[in-house]
């Protein structure tokens, strides 16, 4: 079968061994393409979501604030007013005679009803082209509610998902350094870009716990206002999903002079590698004692369990296909630790530094993509004859309509990934779905099955 | 809605004062940062009294949890239930990639929705260019018969004309390669929710595509948005009658088809395109809704221009509504009811007597679609449980009477209906009116729960359960679906709240 790309596309793909290593990346979707991608306004949405104590008003018409509803599995430990889904609901009236004074309304309304810590106001594509002064309106309703009102700069169509992590972190911003930091420990960190999907970052804060470090903010999962107003206090940013939450410590290492080092929760080395980061800039031989102790016990096991598995998919074929890039280097470690091989590797929206990585762990032959689509993706895994994806919701269906396993490893999720229980999780999970019987019913290995039946009875024949 | 339509034939952007203040942003810019702002005093809030027609609820300015879903997203399901279409989006990625991943989450299905991918100089100096090349780049590689191109908020705002994009995009391409049929609808998302796109797709389908043609032996059915299964079952009965119909559109094979070998970019199924050219021809159509605007709809359309009398009915759902449906089948084919839906139709009315202390006297709570409503509050009435709120976040201004009407002489009390209503409001009534059930789509799940009392799921979008697609709602065996699930639902919760759990009844 011929793999099916655009033109304009061909220098997005890369496949391993070939040619020396190039791709293009950090462009504009190719028009009718039929990317995988969203938008600015997903990537603020997604980034600031997590806040629990806050209202998030979408300022446009409905579509943007009904399909972010719920969506996400970011658990809260107290309030949860960030599963609701609040929208200005524009009207064609308010397109012509412009939507302030109805958003002047909507926050009073929903700060009296909810009593937040702060409101998120989002603007949406409309609103950019209408010239709504979101900045005027949310200052007013905070000098009279008393209470942060910020704008988040999220138009769709001001770029891709980025450039709305990007309007986030402006946003947080403003709240960070407002609230007391006094009372913090000198071992304090930030937790940045874990979103809390299915209670990670209660786990993650479990293990620094362990090692004796206070966690100031979680930004953003199970985050909170005040929280947030204060994290300046903290010692360290650590930040993982850096394409997520960077800019904001890079801001704060700017303006309050706050170290960031780089981490991710997934994967056995990952996940013990920041615990061992996090005591090694606080060079405490005591607290990397206490690191050592967590990955030892924890390994303790984890390993054994992780046999059973391994024994189970070693030499399957596995395609990665993630938002942020930082989450498909994570997972080429994690497949490689249940003797997996990876075939194909993308993201939607990674970086140049980001691709080099990738090419650097995979094997010969492992295909890397930038800002996919359908019709590439669906053409590289029957090409690969992958055994299991991994992606989100909307990866899902090509896998399943060709038969394919399928691991959801997105924001939607309601499994935990991360940290050492989530490594079994992981495996659990990638085993749950390769091992089911059901893909002896499914065509795609009804006619594999009648492909080495013919070559069996051509090779009896030729004896 | 006939604005809409208005737009789509005039192709006049929407009004220039937007547009005016758009493309410099700069009166917005230069007002100053203390917020006063006499132009926004003419919102519709005027006209608004806190209590405006609602008894027991007032209107806020917020919306919380809509009960709606934005315009364009009603054009592509349409689009997608057509044979070898491709739905696509004027406008920024995020529109195409929000709503496939709404679709896909209730259809378990591939749904490839091209955009224009839009970006910032675009929306300053339009999006022509991304048009045409977004049409090009879809042809080309999935070599559609037909793309339905539906605009979004931002391009109806920056005021594309898309009747002189695409007559350009005409005279640029070869006319040596087989090109597909361009069909478009003006779909703002702030003007009426999902099911105007729907309708306004549909219609701008039967416009673009049927011409003049010798009449046929056909019928047309415009079924409005049901199931993949409600679909197939109409298809079974309309053949049981042996009749030959053209059902636009259909998307029964296009979001449920079969596990595949290799993967399809545009799948089987769709109503045929030969098909929808000579509805024209056919002797009549069948159109289901109470509430879509009289004249503006498909059917009323092929009326008026080509003289099909068009049959407007609710959704067959329930006995009365069946037999509406079927009776227009009976005068289209000129045949009998067919011996197995009279049987099931016996079959179904045997067990409502069976059944019926279960749930007479049951207060449910309803909310959707307002076409979906209205049936469902029929049907509701008809088996003696009482719809008490019926809720949907569309406003066609029809809903009210419609309920009203259908439920008429059948309830104790008679229904409160409420159009452009949220999931807020409806919890904050619904408390009040103590239900035993809740009937809709799963983003009432929040209220089932605080409630504590049953969901019935029917409509769309089903998120938490999987079969969203394979609900069957429409028909006698609709019915019987809908009330076995009723009724068990009651019988359950008084089995479990027993102390004593009988295993019978």
């Amino acid at each position: 079968m011929t793999t099916q790309i655009y033109e304009e596309r061909q220098d997005q793909i890369h496949r391993k061994g070939k040619k020396p290593f190039a791709i293009e990346c950090d462009k504009e979707s190719l028009a009718g393409a039929v990317s995988q991608r969203a938008c600015v306004f997903c990537g603020s949405r997604v980034v600031l979501y997590p806040i629990a104590d806050a209202v998030h008003l979408v300022h446009g018409p409905i579509g943007c604030a009904v399909y972010t509803w719920d969506i996400r599995g970011a658990l809260s430990s107290g309030p949860e007013l960030h599963r609701l889904s609040f929208s200005t609901d524009l009207q064609e009236k308010d397109v012509i005679f412009g939507g302030e004074q109805k958003l002047h309304d909507a926050l009073i309304e929903l700060i009296d009803r909810y009593q937040p810590k702060a409101a998120f106001v989002y603007s949406t594509c409309i609103v950019g082209i209408i010239g709504d002064d979101l900045e005027a309106v949310c200052k007013s309703v905070a000098a009279e509610k008393g209470i942060p009102v910020l704008p988040v700069q999220s138009e769709g169509f001001k770029g891709n998902k980025r450039a709305g992590y990007e309007a986030a972190c402006n946003a947080m911003f403003r709240l960070v350094g407002t609230g007391d930091a006094s009372n913090i420990s000198e071992h304090s960190i930030n937790i940045l870009g874990d979103f809390n999907l299915a209670g990670e970052i209660w786990l993650i804060r479990d293990y620094f716990a362990r090692m004796g470090v206070e966690v100031v903010a979680n930004i953003t999962g199970d985050g909170r206002v005040d929280d947030i107003k204060r994290c300046h206090g903290a010692a360290l940013n650590v930040v993982q999903c850096s394409g997520a939450t960077m800019t904001l410590a890079k801001m704060m290492q700017e303006k309050y002079g706050t170290p960031v080092i780089r981490v991710s929760y997934f994967g056995i080395e990952d996940m013990a590698e920041s615990l061992y980061a996090v005591a090694n800039h606080f060079q405490d031989q005591e607290m990397l004692a206490k690191a050592k102790k967590i990955v030892k016990e924890e390994l303790e096991t984890l390993l054994p369990e992780l046999k059973k598995y391994r024994v189970a998919l070693t030499g399957k074929k596995a395609a990665i296909y993630v938002g942020g890039a930082f989450k498909a280097f994570s997972l080429v470690k994690a497949f490689r630790h249940l003797g997996m091989d990876v075939v194909m590797v993308g993201s939607q929206t990674g970086t140049k530094e980001d691709y080099q990585e990738l090419q650097e762990i995979t094997d010969d032959g492992t295909i890397i993509v930038d800002d996919s689509n359908p019709l590439e993706l669906s053409s590289f895994l029957q090409e690969k004859e992958v055994d299991i994806f991994v992606g989100g919701v909307k990866e899902r269906p090509i896998a399943y309509k060709l038969g394919i396993a399928f691991c959801d490893h997105n924001h939607e999720r309601k499994e935990m990934l991360a940290g050492f229980t989530g490594m079994m999780n992981f495996a659990r999970e990638v085993y749950g779905s390769v091992m089911s019987p059901v893909w002896r019913l499914v065509p795609r290995k009804q006619s594999q099955d009648t492909q080495l039946r013919a070559s069996a009875s051509a090779r009896i024949a030729g004896l | 809605m006939n604005t809409e339509i208005e737009n789509k034939h005039n192709s006049s952007p929407p009004p220039t004062s937007s547009c005016t203040r758009s493309r410099s942003g700069e009166d917005a810019r230069q007002r100053s940062a203390s917020y006063t702002s006499p132009v926004c005093e003419q919102t519709d809030n005027a006209a608004d009294t806190p209590l405006r027609g609602r008894v027991h609820l007032p209107r806020y300015v917020s919306t919380t949890n809509a009960c709606k879903l934005c315009k364009p997203l009603g054009a592509c399901l349409a689009f997608r239930g057509i044979e070898g279409s491709v739905p696509y989006l004027h406008g920024s990625q995020g529109c195409a990639t929000y709503m496939r991943r709404y679709i896909i989450s209730h259809f378990n299905e591939p749904i490839d929705i091209a955009s224009s991918s839009l970006g910032e100089k675009n929306a300053i100096y339009g999006g022509g260019a991304n048009l045409k090349q977004g049409l090009k780049n879809v042809t080309a590689k999935y070599r559609p018969k037909m793309i339905g191109i539906a605009t979004t908020c931002l391009t109806e705002t920056i005021g594309d004309d898309l009747n002189t994009i695409l007559y350009e995009y005409r005279k640029e391409t070869p006319t040596d390669e087989e090109q597909p049929v361009l069909v478009r609808v003006s779909t703002p998302s702030y003007s009426g929710t999902h099911m105007e796109g729907f309708h306004a797709a549909v219609r701008s389908v039967v416009e673009t595509l049927c011409r003049q043609s010798l009449p046929n032996d056909r019928v047309n059915i415009l079924p409005g948005f049901l199931s993949a299964a409600d679909l197939r079952l109409i298809k079974e009965i309309v053949s049981e009658f042996d009749l030959a119909a053209t059902i636009l559109p259909d998307i029964s094979e296009t979001l449920d088809g079969p596990a595949l070998d290799e993967y399809q970019l545009i799948p089987e199924g769709g109503t045929p395109l030969a098909e929808i050219r000579t509805m024209s021809g056919a002797g009549g159509t069948v159109e289901f809704g109470a509430t879509v605007s009289g004249s503006a709809t498909p059917g009323a359309y092929l009326d008026k221009t080509f003289g099909v009398k068009n049959h407007s009915i609710g959704l067959p759902i329930g006995v009365k509504a069946t037999d509406r449906f079927m009776s227009v089948l009976e005068e289209l084919s000129g045949k009998e009811l067919p011996a197995r839906y009279r049987q099931s139709r016996g079959r179904l009315i045997d067990s409502l007597v069976d059944g019926h202390k279960y749930v007479f006297g049951k207060r449910a709570v309803l909310y959707g679609e307002e076409d979906l409503v209205v049936a469902l509050a029929g049907f509701l009435a008809e088996i003696g449980v009482q719809p008490v709120l019926c809720g949907s976040g569309g406003k066609s201004g029809r809903l009210k009477e419609a309920v009203a009407n259908i439920t008429e002489g059948l309830c104790e009390e008679p229904p409160e209906s409420y159009d452009d209503i949220d999931f807020h409001e409806i919890s904050v009534r619904a408390e009040e009116l103590k239900p035993d059930l809740i009937i809709g789509h799963s983003k009432g799940y929040p209220l089932a729960r605080k409630l504590g009392i049953p969901m019935i799921r029917v409509g769309f979008p089903i998120h938490d359960r999987v079969g969203g697609q394979r609900i069957l709602h429409i028909g006698y065996e609709g019915a019987q679906m809908l009330f076995d699930l009723i009724a068990n639902a009651m019988i359950q919760v008084k089995q479990d709240s027993s102390p004593v759990g009988y295993s019978y009844m």
